[in-house]
């Protein structure tokens, strides 16, 4: 049971972005992708969503033995148990927080099963308590006006209320203060289990060492280049990336 | 699991029609003819009959508005138009009487259903005319009158022909004497002084003929201090060729009197609906337009108030839907003609595709008046790029003593916004619902709850619909 990519490539408009990208997290597994600005982590993480724009030339991805790119709607992968947290959050006006979520909940049920209005919010409230976030925000429209850690708090909201099977974290850390930054690995490590498995996009290492993962990615031009364990993120604080891409003489 | 309801079956859910033998049918096109026909069939007084004929004579004149208005006007071609068809001009009073053929589209509607609800007086008008018009028995004893405009001109010549013609001139617009000229069916209300009408009064327009012009004529009139809730709902199946909806619609409220006036419409979208309808509000009256357009090709409608005595209040609550294909061209007209009037607009518009809605507002404040006050607000949602909105509003305040507060937004959902929204599971059509939900909320909640209900379903519908 794992979240299986191989061999993926994939483009935008001509542009090709990843360039035969292979991973496989585990379910029960924290896997890390570190990378240099521009490496396509967020592509990866919009192309396992279904993202419209991006073209899938080649490779496969599945989720527990499921295919996902033959669920054509983005929101097919989603209850089939794929979260994204986004690096860049989009602003719904006029949605709010309750409803959109509330909304999320119900898409799940049964057609003519109505989701339990007093469980919802509940269910709502701890977790917005757990996550610090005040119970003011139920009432904003989605990431409306929010700061950049409040976004990110967000999203974490999110994903603990979908409860996903797999969760891929796109720099969640950014903007984060640093007691935003404990909570939300808190939350995050609240919800490791065996029965999920996370793929965790970051910059710095500073992260891993709140949410400690099983294996570190690094990520040169669409490819996984280099794999190893949490030390490889030291190594890649202390020197940076020009090391790996020189072991890579091929990608050069 | 999809979630996504089967919308091939639940499109639209006016869009059905059944073939009905019509006694009454004036033909193709519209001549004096045409009017002496309607006449004879309707046995109008001479007076209507000459007012009828003024009025073909002032449409003919008038040009098409296309110098500030959609040139998809030209498009209508009024020769193949078919103005009256009816199958009898005196409505039933129970149900049992309608005939089967029109009873069963009610049916379909849920028409006498929620009669029995919520409704103090139902009245359904199936093409030209009535087919059904009914008020619970305690309304009618407090003296109410709620009938068709048919009825109500011959059984209650005095009120109707007092107030008759006189919110809405003839010559107002090109389409207001089109109504004049072939008006038939539409609802004739009074209410007596100090009456207040505790359930709403509906109507309900069913276009059923295909190449038809629907013009029901409705007339108001709430007398001091009473007050009264009117709701009209349409629909129309979808045919291959053009229809056209033409209402004239007048209200007088008296002194201190209260009419709210909501109208939620669902045209298919080859209907042309251009409607004329206005307010005189007395001193403390109060009138509120509370205006739902969803579907249509075109719509053109302005529902206006004008404040003639101190202290009245107009009120126009407006939101405008425009899917694929659709121009709702809407907004509202306020005259202020009397001191310490007020009057509050807001209007919302969601464009959707190729869809486009366009504001025109008009606030009229005298020089010589004070303490008049309005509020506009007008609010557009554009959702994916093709989408357009305009907005014209047209304020002129004269004299010093007056406010006049205008705000405008516009917000966009992309399809970027909506990609986020699926990725929580939550599908394409119904995260558009959910925006566009989130967007009219505040005005939904001013509806009557079976109203708000309905009309979230309806939103339901065309997001669902509109996904490609
Ligand atoms: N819509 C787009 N149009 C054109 N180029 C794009 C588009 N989206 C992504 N790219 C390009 O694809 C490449 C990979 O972008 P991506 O966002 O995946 O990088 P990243 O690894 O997440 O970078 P960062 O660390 O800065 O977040 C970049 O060069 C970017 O400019
Ligand atoms: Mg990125």
């Amino acid at each position: 049971m794992s979240l299986k990519i191989e061999n993926l490539t994939a483009n935008i408009g001509d542009r090709e972005i990843l360039k035969g990208l292979s991973l496989e997290i585990p379910k029960g597994q924290v896997h890390a992708i570190m990378g240099k600005n521009g490496s396509g982590k967020s592509t990866l993480a919009k192309i396992l969503a279904g993202h419209p724009d991006y073209e899938v030339k080649g490779g496969t991805a599945t989720m527990d033995g499921l295919d996902l790119f033959a669920m054509e709607e983005p929101d097919e992968r989603s209850r089939a148990g794929l979260f994204v947290a986004f690096q860049y959050p989009m602003e719904i006006p006029g949605v709010t927080i309750a409803n959109f979520i509330r909304a999320a909940l119900q898409a799940r049920l049964p057609e003519g099963e109505e989701l339990d209005a007093v469980e919802y919010y509940e269910h709502l409230y701890r977790q917005m308590d757990a996550l610090k976030i005040d119970r003011k925000f139920t009432s904003r429209a989605v990431n409306e006006g929010f700061s950049g850690g409040e976004k990110k708090r967000c999203e974490v909201l999110q994903m603990a209320m979908l409860n996903p099977v797999y969760a891929v974290l796109d720099e969640t850390d950014s903007g984060l203060d640093i007691d935003a930054l404990k909570i939300v690995s808190d939350g995050v490590n609240a919800m490791r289990s065996t029965e999920r498995g996370f793929l965790v996009i970051t910059h710095y290492q500073r992260l891993l060492d709140y949410i400690v993962p099983d294996v570190v990615h690094v990520m040169v031009d669409g490819r996984i280049v280099l794999s190893g364990d949490k030390t490889l993120a030291h190594k890649l604080e202390a020197e940076g990336y020009d090391w790996v891409e020189k072991q890579q003489p091929a990608l050069a | 699991m999809d979630t996504k309801p089967d919308i091939n079956i639940d499109r639209s859910i006016g869009d059905f029609h059944y073939d009905v033998d019509y006694e009454f049918d004036a033909g193709t096109g519209l001549t004096e003819k045409t009017i002496d026909y309607i006449c004879d069939v309707k046995q109008d007084p001479d007076w209507i009959r000459d007012f009828r004929k003024e009025a073909l004579r002032k449409f003919n004149s008038m040009p098409m508005p296309t110098h500030w208005a959609s040139p998809d006007l030209e498009n209508i071609v009024f020769d193949n138009i078919r103005y009256y068809l009816s199958q009898g001009t005196q409505p039933k009073r129970s149900w049992d009487d309608v005939p089967e053929d029109v009873k069963r589209t009610f049916e379909r509607l849920g028409i006498p259903e929620q009669e029995r609800k919520f409704l103090a007086g139902v009245e359904a008008q199936f093409d030209s005319e009535a087919a059904y018009s009914n008020i619970k028995a305690a309304v009618g004893e407090q003296g109410v009158i709620f009938v068709g405009s048919t009825e109500g001109l011959q059984k209650h010549p005095e009120i109707f022909k007092k107030w008759f013609g006189k919110v809405i001139p003839t010559g107002d617009n090109k389409f207001s004497a089109l109504n004049s000229a072939v008006f038939s069916g539409g609802s004739f209300i009074y209410i007596p002084p100090g009456v207040k009408v505790k359930h709403p009064l509906q109507a309900y327009f069913r276009i059923n003929a295909e190449n038809f012009g629907q013009f029901e004529r409705t007339l108001i009139i709430a007398d001091e201090g009473s007050e009264v809730m009117y709701m009209e709902g349409c629909t129309a199946p979808k045919f291959e060729t053009s229809t056209l909806h033409s209402a004239v619609v007048e209200l007088v409220a008296l002194k201190g009197a209260k009419i709210q006036y909501i109208t939620v419409q669902n045209w298919s979208s080859n209907v042309f609906n251009l409607v004329t309808k206005r307010g005189l509000a007395h001193e403390e009256a109060e009138i509120k337009w509370i205006d739902c357009n969803i579907g249509s090709r075109l719509t053109m409608k302005y529902p206006g108030v004008i404040m003639k005595g101190r202290k009245a209040r107009g009120e126009v609550i407006s939101i405008a839907l425009a899917g694929d294909g659709q121009h709702q061209d809407t907004g509202a007209k306020m005259v202020h003609a009397a001191d310490e009037t007020t009057s509050n607009i807001v209007s919302k518009s969601i464009s959707i595709g190729n869809g486009r809605a366009t504001y025109r507002g008009l606030v009229q404040v005298g020089r010589h008046l004070k303490g008049c006050k309005n509020n506009t607000e007008c609010d557009a949602l554009l959702i994916n790029t093709e989408s357009r909105t305009d907005t014209y509003p047209a304020i002129t305040v004269r004299g010093k003593e007056n406010a006049c507060q205008h705000e405008a937004s516009v917000s966009k959902i992309s399809a970027e916004q909506i990609f986020y929204m699926q990725q929580r599971g939550i599908s394409e059509g119904a995260a558009m619902s959910l925006a566009v939900n989130g967007f009219v909320n505040d005005l939904v909640q001013q509806f009557p709850m079976e109203y708000s209900v309905e009309l979230k379903r309806l939103i339901d519908l065309e997001m669902e619909g509109s996904v490609g």
